[in-house]
This record gives structure tokens, sequence and C-alpha cells, in this order.
């Protein structure tokens, strides 16, 4: 826990992997959302919710 | 002459109330403040980050009144402490992370039309307020930790121009931003950024044909 964590350099890029895994995880959750289903209810007659 | 209808005043006294009453009448009826129902393209996950962005600001502020109330000592030494210590932090994460996926969201269905350049911007400037909000926060530690961010953050506040009156080595004035100024800041951006939301509804999609719907 105490030790330092990995770093990544990417040219002019310096980032830890923690915040690299937080972006993937962010761009993965971004890209679910965009694809799942969302649950609907009854629409109305003039197509809102 | 029908008696049940009060009589109608055909001058209206000029009154700052009756003026503010008729333009929220105007730009936010209750329809639209209070929606029980919204469009078939509000139907999308994407459209949920901004209200998980706002159930975290929820416990981000309950929690910060229990730390402020109970103070250093209690959130570092005491198991229940550390727990809302704990709390406060990772409600701030998911803050941040679903504020970004809201920003990510509306940049890219161009949240900004017809009308609303004006909730994209305080959307912009609540970003800036809450990332300053966090700093002060991470300042308002009151351990080594605070004391390593406040030594190596001065001499960019200096080189900035800001130390004379943002002084990051004064413990008092970073808590009294954090816990004070800047999450009134924060609230009042959030609530207004809703209500113009609420006031000229959520974005239409953009056509994939090109051009705007209307």
């Amino acid at each position: 826990m105490d030790s330092p964590t990995t770093y990544f350099h990417w040219g002019f890029i310096v980032i830890s992997l923690p915040n690299v895994l937080v972006i993937a995880g962010m761009i993965v959750l971004f890209a679910i959302a965009l694809v799942a289903p969302f649950p609907r209810g009854g629409e109305g007659h003039d197509g809102r919710r | 002459m029908d008696a049940a209808k009060p009589p109608v005043a055909v001058d209206e006294p000029d009154s700052w109330t009756l003026r503010v009453r008729q333009a929220i009448e105007k730009n936010l009826p209750m329809d639209n403040f209070l929606p029980h129902r919204q469009p078939f393209y509000v139907g999308s996950w994407v459209y949920v980050f901004g209200v998980i962005t706002i159930a975290a600001l929820v416990w981000v502020v309950v929690s910060g009144v229990v730390l402020a109330f109970m103070g250093p000592q209690w959130w570092h030494d005491s198991g229940v402490g550390r727990f809302f210590n704990s709390l406060h932090f990772w409600s701030v994460q998911l803050f941040f992370i679903f504020m970004v996926l809201h920003l990510w969201g509306q940049y890219f269905m161009a949240g900004w039309r017809n009308g609303r350049a004006a909730t994209w911007a305080i959307g912009v400037v609540i970003f800036g307020v809450s990332i300053l909000t966090a700093f002060t926060g991470y300042l308002s530690q009151q351990n080594f930790d605070s004391q390593f961010i406040a030594v190596n953050a001065k001499d960019a506040m200096n080189a900035g121009g800001v130390g004379a009156f943002f002084n990051v080595l004064n413990f008092g004035q970073m808590y009294g931003l954090h816990i004070m100024l800047l999450p009134i800041g924060v609230t009042i951006l959030v609530v207004w950024h809703i209500v113009m939301v609420r006031a000229r509804g959520v974005v239409k999609p953009i056509d994939p044909e090109g051009g705007i719907r209307s």
C-alpha cells in the first residue's frame, strides 16, 4: 500500500496506472450507456414517456 | 354581471413581485419545472449521468456536514469518522466521474443547441468551481498528505499570481473556502443549471440525415 504505483510515460504524457484504469472504466461505461437497452414505460399518444 | 367573479383591476400597480411572477410564469411554467413525462429520446442511459452526478453531490454535502460538525480528530481517529471521511472522498470521486461522463454525453449531442448555450456555460463553470472545491478539500484533510500538497502547490499559486489572496499554506482560509463559500457556489450553480434545463427541456437529438430536428 505504501509503495509508489506504476507510471506510464507516453511521450509528453505521464499518467499513473490507477488514473489509466479510471479513464478506461469511464470510456467503457459511456459505451455501455450508449448501447444498453433502457427500460421503457408506456408511451403516450404524443410519443412522450 | 356575474357576481361570482372577482372584479378585474384594469391598471395593475407597478410591482417587482408582479414582474418576477410574470417572468417565472413565462419562462418556467410548472409543467416544465416539474414534468411527469419526457420525450421518447430521453429513454437512454446517457441521460442518467447528470442525475447520478446530483445524487453524488447530495452525498458529498451530507457527509461533509457531518465531518464539519465532528472535526479532524474524529474523522482521523475513530472508525465511524474514517467511514464518513471515506464516504465524503468516494462520493466526490463519483461526482467527478459522472460529471465528466455527463459532459461527454452533452458534448457529443451538442447540448448547447437551440438557446441552451448558457446552460452549457454554467456547466463549464460548475466543473471549474468543483475542481477548486476538491483542491481545497485535499488541503483540509489535516494530515501529511494535505501538508505535502500545500507545500508543493504554493509555488504554482505564487507563479500564477494568486498566492497573495489564495494562500494554500493558510489552513483556515482553505478550510473556510472548502466548507462554506465554494460548496454554496457549487450548489447555487447546480440549481441554476437544473432550472435552465427544465425551462428549455432536454435538447433534441441531432438528425442522422443532417440538420437539426425542430
